[in-house]
């Protein structure tokens, strides 16, 4: 194989990824306001093969296959929050792949979606896909191809699918009265990389655990009962929380005391290191969380902070929920409960 | 009062210029800032470093004035 751009001639060297880009990970994401009034302005396509279509506001899309199995699709990319490019690939397709995961699916397919500035060197790009394929290889899953255009700023991401049986597919939207509600990974990835970004931090242990594929977590969860699904990313724990409650017609009561962030995210927060989307989020989501009075500004903060390849929040019934976080172990948490539907979807209690 | 212009900039670069600028001015400065998430922020640094913050608007953005 030909050395790709090895003498660097006309490339930059040493190039830091994350000094490419304005924003990163999840936090990339659009606003949800402005996103749900653009879905709301259109004509939504109508066809019966499509479960849900666009007013849920799901994971991932499910279409029927007619033959008692369903084909689940997602497709999630986004500029780097790490500068390491291995690394990158490697959080990146753990992301993309979650939502998958988040459906109660197994990844079978992928195509990679790669935007890539004409000044780095091409062995970059290489890094960043070989992070992808190890990711894709330890989820059981195969990249098949993609398309790569020029672009200022680096993104990549995948779009993947699984086939699974009809009646095992997960929603977000069947979570009931005096369901636990399980987080598997810790909060914070949103503040932690922002400070990252300036040097505050190395955040170690948020890279790692962006790193890590929800595989798991859904592999212990198929085995008991999951009334509802999702994972967190860029809305945020209780914009994942709200979207959950609202489509179960239900309120979701989330336990800070329970809650589990990494160490240093606290403290980072009180000190500002909060990425734009946290107060997007805020905007969207103000009038549907309610906070008991003691909870303080630093943990609002936090709870309204995106995250990127964020852990599975599910729904079970509080038996199933026990032997799921006795399986699982640390950092599975069962972080609150589905309450009957009351003035706010999301309540965060001390 | 000393003054760091930090319109343009996107979170984090405005805290880490205010967490740089004081301190070579421990009695307070002014932080100009045209990124609402920069408005939120740098206050919140300031407070979290000792400091008083107060928020008023100006042209297109926002003066932070940071007080000891």
């Amino acid at each position: 194989m030909k050395e790709m751009g090895k003498d660097g001639g006309g490339y930059m060297a040493d190039v830091r990824l994350t000094e490419l880009v304005r924003s990163s990970g999840c936090n990339a994401k659009l606003p949800p306001g402005d996103l749900h009034d653009v879905l709301g302005s259109l004509p939504l396509a109508s066809d019966p093969r499509l479960f849900g279509g666009y007013e849920k506001s799901d994971d991932a899309c499910v279409y029927d296959l007619g033959d008692g199995r369903v084909l689940i699709e997602t497709v999630d990319f986004f500029p780097p929050m790490v500068d390491d490019p291995f690394t990158f690939g490697e959080i990146a397709a753990a992301n993309a792949l979650s939502d998958i995961y988040a459906m109660g699916g197994s990844p079978d397919v992928a195509l990679s979606l790669m935007c890539f500035p004409s000044c780095l060197d091409l062995s970059v790009m290489r890094s960043i896909m070989l992070g992808a394929m190890e990711k894709a290889k330890e989820a059981g899953c195969v990249i098949a191809g993609g398309h790569t255009i020029s672009d200022r700023e680096p993104k990549f991401g995948l779009s993947v699918t699984a086939i699974e049986n009809k009646d095992s597919v997960w929603t977000n939207s069947g979570a009931m009265e005096g369901d636990c509600l399980v987080l598997t990974k810790r909060l914070g990835v949103g503040v932690m990389m922002t400070a990252h970004k300036g040097g505050e931090t190395e955040a170690t242990d948020a890279i790692e655990s962006m790193r890590i594929l929800n595989k798991r977590a859904r592999d212990i969860a198929r085995g008991l009962t999951v009334h509802a699904a999702t994972d967190v990313t860029g809305f945020s724990l209780l914009g994942h929380a709200y979207e959950m409650a609202d489509g179960s017609d239900a309120t979701a009561c989330i336990s800070l005391s329970s809650l589990s962030f990494f160490p240093e995210a606290p403290e980072l927060a009180r000190f500002g290191f909060l990425p734009e989307g946290r107060y997007t989020n805020e905007d969207y989501l103000c009038d549907k969380v309610m906070f008991a009075p003691q909870v303080e500004k630093v943990y609002k903060d936090l709870l309204f902070s995106p995250e990127t390849s964020g852990g599975l929040l599910l729904a079970m019934p509080e038996k199933d929920a026990a032997l799921f976080i006795d399986e699982f172990g640390e950092p599975a948490r069962v972080i609150g409960h589905i309450e009957r539907k009351s003035g706010s979807r999301v309540i965060v209690s001390c | 009062m000393v003054e760091i212009d930090c319109r343009g900039l996107s979170c984090p670069e405005p805290v880490i210029r205010t967490k740089k600028a004081l301190k070579d001015n421990a009695d307070g400065l002014d932080v100009i800032v045209d990124d609402r998430a920069a408005r939120e922020n740098v206050p919140r640094y300031a407070e979290a470093a000792g400091f008083k913050a107060s928020v008023q608007e100006e042209g297109d953005g926002w003066r932070v004035k940071i007080r000891k």
